[in-house]
């Protein structure tokens, strides 16, 4: 099929950028909407232009790299889904598609559709994990979690870490994303001692990375591609008001 | 010969042995040492969270955005430990045997002990860490079984064991960075390695957004760079994977041993065109409750469903009834090629066999079908657009993981004093085949429990002469980084790297994949040599280089990789045996399995870089303990 695509250009991240024109041929329902993207550039590689930036790695939906905004939605049409899972059966002959990166304050556009997100681990950084040097754990079995309550902290540890909740909030939160990890190592018995140092070092480094404030209108769990639900805010702000309550 | 510095006395004593003679570092001295870490997946992520909490300086490079991104994060069934939960009749001895002979007798035996031994230790760590591992109801650890083993030992994360694991270490590496023990270098990419009176000094860099080349010295260096499997281009793994740190260090004088040992996995979701970009595998543990099956009749073109049970054939149930679908990969991927080469592949490229789930959901039904494999369900109907609750799987093998790599010593560090390479970027466990949930392990041993007593040994044993980013070794190195990225930019032509690499990838495949056989061999070696002329005259850079130029960085990549793939196919060469997943047609049994060569070829062949042609040392592999025998699984 034939397709015209509107994409973001942009040299790096302090120069403007803006949308260019793109018409691509012999596109299969097969491929993968990155495959498109590299059959694209091959083409640009070989008139001699700068093939397009976007990230991606593992291209089955884990590593968290992809990031696209297309046609307005983060990762794309279908849900619980990452941009490198969309296959251009999705689409159809003469579509246009309008890819751009995230955009947040927070994820400064590197070039072209990358951005940065490693405001993400500096988050981890201020409490996102359990403090266990190698060497001090316990015989593993001597630690018991129920099975529904590890399924539940599985749920919420299924997080990439990608900012699709961050492109699809109005106001550019995080809340998705530090409520996963807070809300996953709460609920284990290991992550106990910590959790109030935890959830208030993680949204305290939250608000100075320049994320905006959450209000509930759950399009962050909408564009999530891996389906972590809002229930994981709800736990976060618990979190929040036991730690302000025993301090 | 090489020596391989195993310590003496019975092998269930090596490893306490080898830590009561290590020499120790001062806890104030520590803080004096810098460490440099290359790569941030499960080997160098643990390696380095461990050697900060000893109190080392320690910096961090990895290519990625984030050190949450490496492969590791891919792997999806689990991770091996010799705990014996199951009350089945595992225990470290048997995990040692196991994958002594899921590796077709050719590994090391002291190393394998000592990872079958340190199993037990990383399931504890993890656990702490908070790793949401699948329990049972009454809240202790659940296990699954997997290929090459008759006891159940797999612990796992639903299909994203890799990513929980990846995250338990990466969130023990950001408390460091927070503690400001590790400095974090993201999208810095390895180039080269700095030697200084023939010891590891330290890397050249290149900042992946600026451009900028820098070099960064210290006392010793860590590379956990991960596989090369992408010298296939089509591969399972992550699209950036690559040979160039490891390769760097080769030239460099690191000898790489064993590169003809690749892991081609059984179950991957087949190639749907030419514009495939990468294989997706299907987890093992699927093949606890999945049955591969081929149509009985040659060409039979009927959808599965209406394939009578009596017209189909259960081949690998057939051939090996004792470990039926969860024979080794090596094994099974060779029976699907023998399917599909007589002619009874399946689906519209008939390069496919069926893997189908049919019995399972009657016997467990949908729900808990769904509750051990639902995420890779769901992926496989997304790449496919088929659902595998109603219609079997297809799948076909695909390069999945390389055994190969820098040889290293029982202390995991190479020949080059002061260069230790951890996870699969070393050679050093599985031999000439890997069994599945090992990978895992393995990162995970080198890196939290193998490492930080190594190089604290070597730290502590060693007169390390200060070293100066204006010295020559420093200064001459970072100028050959550069020349290397101003010969690309004056080639001038009209391909990209990734043209190239795409056709480097068929040579690979077709001459050195599956079955490797002498004159196939040679031809690729000549048809490599002409593909890297090609390389020199046609290739096509941005020529600015100081910003974000994918274009650049894959061009480094795929030049390493050609020169790369001509050792893999001299290396299979040289092994005239087949072993694991080394299969040479000229020597296998009559009935098509592989036949070592145990008088010729029981060592390692470790290579050294040389402009003319690359010179072969040899360690000598011997079995006190596992019992040497043809493999058998029937």
């Amino acid at each position: 099929m034939k397709l015209n695509l509107k994409i973001w250009r942009q040299k790096g991240p302090s120069t403007p950028g803006n949308l260019v024109d793109y018409d691509i041929a012999d596109v299969t329902p097969d491929m993968s909407f990155l495959e498109m993207l590299d059959v694209l550039n091959v083409g640009l590689v070989e008139k001699g232009e700068t093939p397009i930036e976007f990230d991606h790695d593992c291209r089955e939906g884990i590593c968290g790299s992809c990031s696209l905004m297309i046609n307005g939605n983060a990762h794309g049409p279908e849900t619980g889904t990452a941009t490198c899972q969309l296959h251009m059966r999705r689409f159809k002959e003469n579509d246009t598609i309008v890819i751009e990166p995230w955009r947040a304050k927070a994820f400064p556009v590197l070039r072209d559709l990358m951005t940065d997100r490693t405001a993400f681990d500096r988050i981890i950084a201020a409490g996102g994990f359990i403090s266990v040097n190698t060497g001090n754990a316990a015989e593993a079995n001597s630690i018991l979690v129920g099975k529904n309550i590890a399924e539940s902290a599985m749920d919420a540890a299924a997080c990439i870490g990608c900012g699709a909740c961050v492109a699809a909030c109005k106001n550019s939160s995080a809340m998705l994303f530090v409520s996963a990890k807070v809300s996953h190592l709460a609920q284990l018995p290991q992550g106990h001692p910590e959790r109030s140092q935890r959830v208030r070092g993680m949204v305290t480094q939250m608000d100075h990375e320049g994320f905006g404030s959450c209000s509930n209108t759950g399009a962050c769990e909408a564009a999530c591609p891996k389906e972590i639900t809002l229930e994981n805010i709800t736990r976060l702000n618990r979190e929040m008001l036991r730690a302000s309550l025993i301090s | 010969m090489l020596d391989s510095k195993i310590p003496s006395g019975p092998i269930e004593n090596k490893w306490t042995e080898r830590k009561f003679e290590n020499k120790l570092v001062n806890p104030a001295n520590r803080r004096k040492h810098t460490i440099i870490v290359v790569g941030s997946g499960l080997a160098g992520a643990s390696a380095a969270a461990s050697l900060a909490e000893q109190g080392y300086k320690v910096k961090v490079f990895t290519y990625h955005e984030s050190p949450r991104r490496a492969h590791s994060i891919a792997a999806q069934g689990g991770i091996n430990a010799a705990k014996n939960y199951q009350n089945d009749g595992d225990s470290v001895h048997r995990l040692f045997y196991d994958t002594i002979k899921g590796g077709d007798y050719r590994a090391r035996e002291a190393n394998v002990y000592r990872l079958a031994e340190v199993s037990v230790n990383i399931i504890d760590q993890c656990v702490a860490q908070g790793v949401p591992f699948a329990r049972e109801y009454g809240g202790t650890l659940a296990n699954r079984s997997f290929g090459g083993t008759q006891v159940s030992r797999t612990f796992y994360a639903k299909g994203q064991t890799g990513q929980q694991l990846l995250i338990g270490a990466y969130s023990s590496l950001m408390r460091q960075v927070g503690e400001k023990s590790i400095e974090l270098f993201s999208r810095h990419e390895m180039l080269d390695l700095i030697l200084s009176d023939g010891k590891a000094r330290g890397i050249v860099t290149r900042n992946l957004v600026t451009g900028e080349i820098t070099s960064h010295t210290g006392d010793a260096v860590v590379l956990a760079s991960g596989g090369y499997s992408n010298v296939f281009f089509l591969s399972t793994n992550a699209k950036a994977s690559n040979a160039t740190a490891a390769w760097r260090a080769y030239k460099r004088g690191a000898y790489m041993a064993n590169p003809c040992y690749t892991q081609i996995h059984p179950t991957c979701i087949p190639v749907s065109g030419d514009h495939q970009s990468k294989l997706t595998l299907m987890s093992e543990s699927l093949r606890n409750d999945g049955r591969v099956w081929v149509p009985k009749k040659a060409g039979d073109d009927r959808a599965p469903a209406q394939i009578a049970e009596n017209e189909r054939d259960y081949y690998l149930e057939r051939m090996y009834p004792a470990f039926g679908n969860l024979v080794p990969r090596d094994v099974a991927s060779r029976a699907s090629k023998r399917m599909c080469d007589e002619g009874l592949g399946v689906g519209s490229s008939k390069l496919a066999v069926y893997l189908d789930f049919q019995e399972a959901i009657e016997r467990l039904g949908e729900s808990k079908v769904k509750e051990k494999y639902a995420n890779l369900f769901q992926m496989y109907e997304k790449i496919t657009d088929e659902n595998p609750y109603k219609t079997p799987m297809r799948i076909f093998p695909a390069v999945h993981y390389v055994m190969g790599g820098l040889w290293v010593d029982y202390n995991l560090m190479s020949n080059i004093p002061g260069l230790f390479v951890l996870g699969e970027a070393n050679f050093s466990d599985h031999g000439a085949n890997r069994l599945g949930a090992s990978a895992l392990m393995q990162g995970l041993a080198d890196g939290y429990f193998v490492a930080p007593y190594s190089i604290g040994n070597y730290l502590g044993g060693e007169k390390l002469a200060p070293i100066k980013l204006e010295q020559d070794p420093v200064k001459a190195t970072t100028q050959a980084v550069k020349e290397k990225i101003e010969s690309f930019k004056k080639i001038k032509g009209n391909q990209s790297a990734e043209t190239i690499h795409r056709r480097l990838g068929k040579i690979m495949w077709d001459y050195c994949g599956m079955s490797r056989e002498e004159s196939g061999l040679k031809e690729a070696i000549s048809k490599i040599g002409a593909l890297k002329e090609e390389f020199s005259n046609t290739l096509w850079v941005p020529q600015d280089d100081k910003c974000l130029s994918s274009e650049m960085e894959k061009a480094g990549r795929v030049s390493d990789f050609l020169e790369l793939g001509e050792l893999m196919c001299i290396d299979a060469l040289e092994r005239k045996e087949s072993c694991g997943g080394h299969f040479r047609e000229e020597m296998q049994t009559p009935d098509g399995e592989t036949l070592r060569d145990d008088t010729h070829f029981s060592h390692v062949a470790a290579w050294e870089f040389n402009t003319e042609k690359p010179k072969l040392h040899k360690e000598a592999l011997t079995f006190e303990y596992a019992h040497i025998a043809q493999r058998n699984y029937k």
